[in-house]
C-alpha cells in the first residue's frame, strides 16, 4: 500500500497547488467564504470562479479538450477537487452543470449544440438546472406526469417540477417529459434541454426549514421546444436520465460540516460540570464513533482514487458515502448544540460557536438526507445493486402509465 | 495512490481462502465446540505452520518468512472468515510480536525459531479477573526470579508452552514483563468456559514459578500497550473476515428463503438491515487497511490508526453477527446452524484486547495527543 501520488499524480497536485495559491485566498479555522448559499452575490461569484478555473484549465479537467476541457482523468478532477477544498471559494453551484448536464450533452446532443453550449458552461456563462423531480415522482422519477405533446418541429409542455435547486439562476435545463401515458411508466418518457428564458416557465422559491430557498417549483404551460433539443428518441427519455444520474460527481468537494474535528474542538473547548467534554466518557464515545465515519469516508474515496487510478469504474459502493455523511452531520449538529446548554438555542453567528454552524446544520441536515438519493433509495442501491438482493415486487411496470393507482383518486 | 493489496497478496488470500475453507470447514470448528476434550486444531495449526503463516512476519534469520505486516493481514482476513479454531492469535499477533519487539538476541534466539515452526505455543497473559485489565489491575509479584499470582481468562494458556506476563516489581508500582514456562514446577492451570468453546481459555495459577525478564524492567505496560495496537490492527483484520461471512450468509439467506410468496430479500425491512451490515463493515475494512499500512510502514499514527481499526471492526462484527441470526429467524437461533459460531466470536474477539469503550477511550486520547503536539 503506498497513499503517495505517483509522479504524473503529484506533478498535477503541485500544479494545481501553485494555481490556487496565485488565484485563491487560503482557508484558514473559522473563516468562510464571503457569500452563503442564498445571497445573491454568490452567483456572480461563482461564475466569475468558474471563468478563472476555466481561463487556468482548471474547468472540466476530465472532458475533451475540443469541448473546452483539460483532457485530464477523473483522477485529476478529485485531485483538484481536494486541493480546492483549501481554499475559500464559492459553495459549488455547478455541480449539476458540470456533472450531470455536460455529460448527457456529450452523449445525446449534435456536435453543434455541444460546440456552442458545453464550452460556455465550462467557462460559467451558463449554469444548469434538472427539472427532473416532480409532486408525484421523486425518489420515484418515473412517475413524473408533465406531459410534452409534439406540434409540428416543436413540442408544446405542460406540468410541474418540484426540487428544482437553482431554476431561479440557471440559464438552461434539463427536462424530463412524459409524451406517452399508454405506454408502461419507464417506456413513454422523452428528453430536452432548453432555455430558462422560455416564455410558459414560472418559478417559485420553496422556503425550506433553514429559511433559505435553494429549491424552486418550476411550473411550465404552453412551453414551445423545438425537436432539435430533444435528446435522444421519443420515449427513451428513461435511458438518458439515466446516463444523467450515473454522470452525478464523484463526490468531490463534498465535507460535510460540522464534522469530526469541528466537535472535537467543540468538546475540547466546552466546559461541563466536572471539566472540558472531552473529559467525559459519554462525550468520547460518541466522538470515537463519529471519527471511525469519517475516517472510514475518508478512506473509502481513496479505494476510490485507487480504482480510478487502475482505470476502473466507480461503482455502487460509493453510495456508503454520501448516506453516512449526512446522517453523521445531523447527529453532530444536534450533539454539539446539547454541548452548548441553553445557549445551544441561539442562532445569533456572534453569540454561539463556529458562526452557528451547528444551529445552520440543524436545520438544513434533514435535507441532506433527501437530496440526491434518500437514505431508503441508497440502502436499495445497496441492497440490490451491490449485495444482489431481488427487487421489491413492483405494481408498476407493465400497466400503461395512465392506469397507475396514484391515490389522489 | 495504492490504497490495495498488491498482485502478491491478493494471491496469497486466494490460497488462505482456499485452504481454510478445506480445512477449517464448519466441521472441524464444530469439532472443537462440541468436543469438550478438544482445545483447538492440531491438524489444522500443524498445516498452518506448514504453510509459513505462524512465520509469516519473524525475520528468515530466525527460521520466518520474513514478511511484513500487510502479508500477516491478508492471512487475519481469512483466519476471521473460517472461524479457524488454532491459537495463532495468542502465537503469533501477541507472543510473537512482543518477542520481536522486546526480547533480547538470546530470547530471540530461543523463542522465535520455535515459535515460526509452529513447534512452540506462546500466549499474553493479561487479566486477573472482572474489570478493566489495565496497568492498574496488575496484583501480580514477581520476586528473585518468580512470579506470584493468577491471570484470567488466558486465550489459549491451557494449550500454550509458555506465558508473557506483565507483574510488579521491586517495591513500587512498576510493571515489568516475564516469559514463564508454563510446563514448569510451580505453575497450575485448567481450562475456563467462555462464550465461545471454539477458542480455549484457561486460568493459570502461578506459586514461586521460574520467570525471565522481557523488555526493560520498569516498561511492562508499555510494551503490552504496543503489542496490544500491532494486535488491534490483525485482529481487525479477522473481525472484518467473520463480519463479510456474516453479511454473506445473511445475504444468501435472504435470496433463498421464501415467505408471503416472495423472497425475503426483496422485503426493505431485510434490504436496509443488510444494507447497514454492508456499511458497518466497508468502513471498518477501510479503516483495517490503514491500520495495515500503519503496522507495516510503523507510521506515527500507528495507535490511532490501530484504535479507529478496533472500534470499526468490532461494531462492524457484532452487527453482523447478531443480524445474521435475526435475518434466518428460527433456524438461526438452532445449534445446528451455523449463526451461533460468528456470533460467539464477534463478542469474543471484541473482549480480547479490552472491549470496545476501552479502546474508542483510547483513540480520543490518542488524537488528542496528536493534536496537542501539533501533528497532524
Amino acid at each position: 500500500m503506498d497513499f503517495n501520488d505517483t509522479a504524473e499524480e503529484a506533478e498535477f497536485r503541485a500544479e494545481a497547488r501553485d494555481w490556487l495559491a496565485e488565484n485563491a485566498e487560503r482557508k484558514t479555522p473559522g473563516k468562510v467564504y464571503k457569500y452563503k448559499r442564498g445571497e445573491p452575490e454568490l452567483i456572480p461569484a461563482a461564475r466569475a470562479w468558474e471563468g478563472e478555473k476555466f481561463a487556468g484549465g482548471f474547468s472540466g479537467i476530465a472532458l475533451p479538450k475540443e469541448y473546452g476541457g483539460r483532457g485530464g482523468t477523473r483522477l485529476q478532477q478529485i485531485i483538484f477537487g481536494e486541493e480546492e477544498l483549501n481554499y475559500l471559494i464559492p459553495p459549488p453551484i455547478f455541480s449539476i452543470s458540470h456533472g450531470m448536464a455536460v455529460p448527457t450533452m456529450l452523449t445525446y446532443a449534435t456536435e453543434e449544440q455541444k460546440q456552442r453550449y458545453v464550452p460556455a458552461t465550462l467557462k460559467g456563462d451558463q449554469i444548469w438546472c434538472q427539472l427532473f423531480s416532480e409532486p408525484a415522482g421523486g425518489s420515484d422519477l418515473a412517475g413524473l406526469r408533465t406531459r410534452s405533446v409534439r406540434d409540428g418541429d416543436d413540442w408544446i409542455i405542460n406540468g410541474q417540477k418540484i426540487w428544482t435547486s437553482g431554476a431561479h439562476y440557471a440559464d438552461m435545463a434539463i427536462l424530463v417529459t412524459r409524451s406517452d401515458p399508454d405506454a408502461p411508466k419507464h417506456k413513454g418518457l422523452t428528453y430536452f434541454f432548453l432555455d430558462m428564458t422560455s416564455p410558459g416557465i414560472e418559478i417559485r422559491p420553496i422556503k425550506q426549514v433553514s429559511g433559505y430557498a435553494n429549491f424552486n417549483e418550476v411550473f411550465m404551460t404552453d412551453l414551445r421546444i423545438p425537436d432539435s433539443q430533444r435528446l435522444g428518441d421519443v420515449g427513451q427519455g428513461w435511458q438518458v436520465a439515466i446516463t444523467t444520474l450515473m454522470n452525478e460527481r464523484v463526490s468531490s468537494g463534498i465535507r460535510p460540516a460540522p464534522d469530526f474535528e469541528d466537535i472535537f474542538q467543540l468538546a475540547r473547548d466546552t466546559e461541563l460540570e466536572d471539566g472540558p467534554a472531552i473529559a467525559d466518557a459519554a462525550v468520547r464515545e460518541k466522538l470515537a464513533d463519529w471519527y471511525i465515519k469519517a475516517q472510514g469516508v475518508k478512506l473509502l474515496r481513496a479505494r476510490l482514487m485507487t480504482a480510478l487510478s487502475r482505470g476502473e469504474r466507480p461503482g455502487p459502493e460509493n453510495s456508503i458515502s454520501k448516506l453516512v455523511s449526512s446522517f453523521r452531520r445531523q447527529e453532530i449538529a444536534h450533539f454539539g448544540m446539547d454541548l452548548m446548554d441553553m445557549s445551544g438555542a441561539m442562532m445569533d453567528p456572534d453569540k454561539v460557536p463556529s458562526r452557528a454552524l451547528y444551529q445552520q446544520a440543524l436545520l438544513d441536515s434533514p435535507g441532506g438526507r433527501i437530496a440526491a438519493g434518500s437514505d431508503e433509495i441508497l440502502r436499495n442501491i445497496i441492497s440490490e445493486r451491490v449485495l444482489g438482493l431481488p427487487p421489491d415486487i413492483r405494481v408498476d411496470k407493465e400497466l400503461p402509465f395512465n392506469q397507475l393507482p396514484s391515490g389522489s383518486e | 495512490m495504492n490504497f490495495d493489496f498488491s498482485e502478491e497478496q491478493f494471491l496469497l488470500r486466494d490460497q488462505a481462502k482456499k485452504f481454510l475453507g478445506d480445512r477449517s470447514s464448519p466441521d472441524v470448528v464444530r469439532a472443537v465446540l462440541e468436543d469438550d476434550d478438544k482445545s483447538y486444531d492440531e491438524t489444522l495449526w500443524r498445516e498452518m505452520a506448514e504453510l509459513g503463516w505462524t512465520g509469516t512476519t519473524i525475520p528468515e534469520e530466525y527460521g520466518g518468512a520474513g514478511m511484513s505486516g500487510e502479508d500477516l493481514c491478508v492471512i487475519a482476513e481469512e483466519l476471521g472468515r473460517s472461524l479457524a479454531p488454532t491459537p495463532f492469535s495468542s502465537s503469533v499477533y501477541l507472543a510473537t510480536e512482543a518477542l520481536l519487539m522486546a526480547g533480547n538476541e538470546d530470547q530471540k534466539q530461543e523463542y522465535l525459531p520455535a515459535l515460526a515452526a509452529g513447534e512452540k505455543i506462546g500466549c499474553l497473559a493479561v487479566s486477573e479477573g472482572v474489570g478493566v485489565a489495565n496497568a492498574a489491575s496488575v496484583k501480580m509479584r514477581a520476586g528473585d526470579g518468580t512470579v506470584d499470582g493468577t491471570k484470567v481468562p488466558v486465550a489459549d494458556g491451557d494449550i500454550a508452552d509458555f506465558a508473557i506476563v506483565p507483574a510488579r516489581t521491586g517495591s513500587g508500582d512498576d510493571l515489568s514483563l516475564f516469559i514463564v514456562d508454563l510446563n514448569g514446577s510451580g505453575v497450575s492451570r485448567k481450562a475456563v468456559e467462555t462464550v465461545d468453546p471454539t477458542r480455549s481459555h484457561a486460568e493459570i495459577s502461578f506459586e514461586n514459578a521460574a520467570a525471565e525478564p522481557l523488555g526493560a524492567p520498569g516498561d511492562g505496560w508499555s510494551i503490552v500497550q504496543r503489542v496490544f495496537d500491532r494486535a488491534a490492527i490483525l485482529m481487525a483484520f479477522e473481525q472484518v473476515g467473520g463480519a463479510q461471512a456474516c453479511l454473506e450468509m445473511a445475504t444468501d439467506y435472504a435470496k433463498n428463503r421464501f415467505a408471503f410468496g416472495r423472497a425475503i430479500g426483496s422485503f426493505q425491512a431485510i434490504k436496509h438491515k443488510l444494507a447497514d451490515i454492508y456499511i458497518a463493515t466497508e468502513l471498518a475494512r477501510a479503516n483495517a487497511y490503514y491500520g495495515a499500512w500503519a503496522l507495516t510502514t510503523d507510521a506515527p499514527d500507528l495507535s490511532i490508526a490501530a484504535a479507529a481499526a478496533r472500534v470499526a471492526a468490532s461494531e462492524a462484527y457484532n452487527l453482523a453477527a447478531r443480524e445474521n441470526i435475526q435475518t434466518h429467524g428460527g433456524m438461526g437461533f438452532t445449534w445446528e446452524f451455523d449463526c451461533h459460531l460468528y456470533y460467539r466470536r464477534a463478542k469474543l474477539l471484541s473482549l480480547a484486547l479490552g472491549g470496545e469503550r476501552r479502546w474508542k477511550d483510547r483513540l480520543i486520547s490518542q488524537l488528542e495527543a496528536r493534536n496537542s503536539t501539533g501533528e497532524e
